[in-house]
């Protein structure tokens, strides 16, 4: 009975608060208990002892792993340094060095540290200018990208022709109206 | 070899890229066998990471083959099947040394606050991804487990992210016998969030999203309640109404900086980018979860600040934990979860996809096309992997 309320929505009677004290309900706040041995694994890792993540700073490591910082990685490529750290990494990925105007905006934020809003603010505009210069490389080698393709046009073909119309629909709404603002700009003239 | 290539915002697609190689001692160049789409890969996606630059090869959830071991790795050997940790990491720094394998201090360059982490953005080192037939694989010795020989190759993809993140979800929350857990986002995160909630002996779990077929699944998979937000009119009191009006003793954030639900987050957070992204969830986890619980955030957020009622988990007393996984540290206990058949991770898996078809797999994962939950990428090569091994077993 304690348990009404649940079925009927919450009715404002303090009694029920009153009828859980010290039964099981009072942790499951008012659900009737779940069938325990239902569940596949339940309590499994309940003994903290068997909970990997505790202690949450657990030294030594169980891991097998030399103590020595690792070997310096060759540096062929530029790769920009947080100020937030004195040294070079002994590891760090080589892809994608800055490049072009993009490139400049990332050494620009890099003056910033990781605390200045700046420096994250920069580096969106980087992406945004590295979208253009991806383009252009693109281009500059000959390849036209499919850009619809690239956004995955097929699957969206296959399984929602419903959205794909509607876009379809509203870019040739944007676009007519776009041309009749433009003519009527025209005549003006 | 061919691999996923991120050419701006909502335009990814496979391309010919030069084959990784060994640029340290202690590198394997690994032959992806099977690498999947994460959710936090639609934030890259989607142009909200910063310093994600146009050319780079996203995938942290990667299993292979070892192709390749440099000089100074001693314990995997050449044609070893391993599954990677999606954190790059060194196991000998500060915070390696006290299991935080997250959180190492050796292998991001860029940023302190992040360690390294296989393809996303150079925020996070800079490393390119297992989208690709071959990925450099740093610290081989350290990171990569071998998958036992019992274990299905599926399972032990989403080992290396998804599984371990959502169980490290439900032990941050700190749960107590009996208690109620309530877990925002049913994604795959959240879907394992669920299920692990129930091995620390929570009393209920309740799941919390917006898509049907998503809490139809998580229904049926993890034995919970569900609710979905948008049925409801405000979250934190049906919260509260369906706990006595005390609140959850544990919310888990599982959705990060994507988070529908609230127009005033969703056009700052995610249109406009006045904050790292829409904070709904974790907003949700505050004033939802009852004075003196837990709040655990696995989900992703930007590296600037976000809108969060703090004032509320203040005055209410809460613990707030979160962390990105450190995976090596859960696999040992997760192994044994999985070959006693406490949870079959590899049911979440809804789409496999050769990796040619990568611009399509991640728009129908991106836009919840088809029914979709997790995706697995299959490169070529793998299927060559395949070729051999059973023609030299006859
Ligand atoms: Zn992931
Ligand atoms: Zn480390």
């Amino acid at each position: 009975m304690a348990h009404d309320n649940e079925h009927t929505g919450h009715t404002h009677q303090h009694d029920a608060h009153g009828n859980h004290t010290g039964d099981l309900a009072v942790f499951q706040h008012g659900r009737p208990p779940v069938d325990r041995s239902a569940i596949q694994g339940w309590g499994a890792d309940l003994d903290r002892k068997n909970r990997p993540g505790v202690p949450m700073e657990r030294t030594p490591p169980r891991i097998d792993a030399p103590l020595t910082q690792p070997e310096q990685q060759r540096q062929d490529v530029e790769v920009l340094v947080s100020l937030e750290r004195p040294h070079m990494t002994p590891l760090f990925g080589s892809p994608n060095p800055p490049r072009g105007v993009s490139g400049m905006v990332r050494r620009a934020a890099f003056k910033e540290t990781e605390n200045d809003i700046r420096h994250w603010l920069l580096l969106m505009l980087a992406d945004r200018i590295d979208v253009v210069e991806g383009l252009v490389e693109d281009l500059a080698r000959g390849h036209v990208p499919n850009i619809l393709g690239e956004m995955g046009i097929k699957a969206e073909w296959q399984h929602n022709k419903k959205g794909l119309a509607q876009k379809v629909v509203i870019g040739a709404a944007v676009a007519g109206i776009a041309c009749y603002l433009l003519k009527r700009r025209d005549h003006r003239y | 070899m061919l691999a996923m290539n991120y050419r701006g915002p909502f335009r990814v697609r496979a391309d010919h890229k030069p084959d990784p190689v060994i640029e340290h001692p202690g590198d394997a160049i690994v032959r992806v066998t099977r690498s999947c789409i994460c959710g936090s890969d639609l934030h890259l996606y989607h142009g909200l990471v910063p310093d994600t630059r146009v050319g780079t090869t996203f995938g942290h959830e990667f299993v292979g083959i070892v192709e390749e071991v440099g000089s100074q790795v001693t314990k995997l050997k050449v044609g070893d099947h391993v599954l990677v940790p999606f954190n790059v990491f060194c196991g000998s720094c500060f915070f390696c040394q006290k299991e935080l394998y997250g959180n190492c201090h050796n292998t991001n360059p860029q940023a302190s606050a992040v360690g390294g982490i296989y393809g996303y953005s150079h925020t996070a080192g800079g490393f390119d991804g297992g989208q690709a037939e071959f990925v450099r694989v740093p610290m081989a010795d350290v990171g990569p487990t071998v998958i036992p020989a019992d274990m299905d190759q599926d399972d032990a993809v989403l080992l290396t992210d998804a599984l371990p993140t959502g169980y490290q979800a439900a032990e941050m929350g700190d749960i107590s016998e009996g208690d109620t857990v309530v877990v925002f986002g049913a994604g795959p995160v959240g879907i394992f969030a669920a299920k692990s909630a129930w091995l620390f002996g929570a009393g209920r779990v309740i799941v919390v999203d917006h898509v049907d077929y998503r809490l139809d699944f998580v229904r049926r998979y993890a034995q919970c309640e569900v609710v979905n937000f948008r049925e409801v009119d405000d979250m934190a009191l049906h919260i509260k109404k369906m706990t006595d009006w005390l609140g959850a003793d544990v919310c888990i954030d599982a959705v990060g900086c994507e988070a529908a639900g609230s127009a005033a987050q969703t056009i700052t957070g995610v249109y406009t980018m006045m904050q790292a992204g829409s904070a709904t969830a974790l907003h949700w986890c505050i004033n939802s979860v009852r004075k003196g619980g837990n709040v655990s955030i696995v989900g992703v957020y930007g590296p600037t600040f976000n809108a969060i009622p703090i004032g509320n988990a203040l005055n209410k007393g809460l613990t707030m934990r979160m962390n990105q996984a450190s995976v090596k540290r859960h696999l040992p206990r997760l192994i044994e979860h999985i070959q006693a058949g406490r949870i079959d991770p590899k049911q979440i898996i809804t789409h496999r996809v050769p990796l040619e078809e990568v611009s399509d797999a991640y728009h129908l994962f991106s836009s919840k096309l088809d029914n979709c939950i997790k995706t697995v990428l299959i490169p070529p090569s793998a299927n060559q992997v395949r070729a051999v091994a059973s023609t030299a077993n006859h």
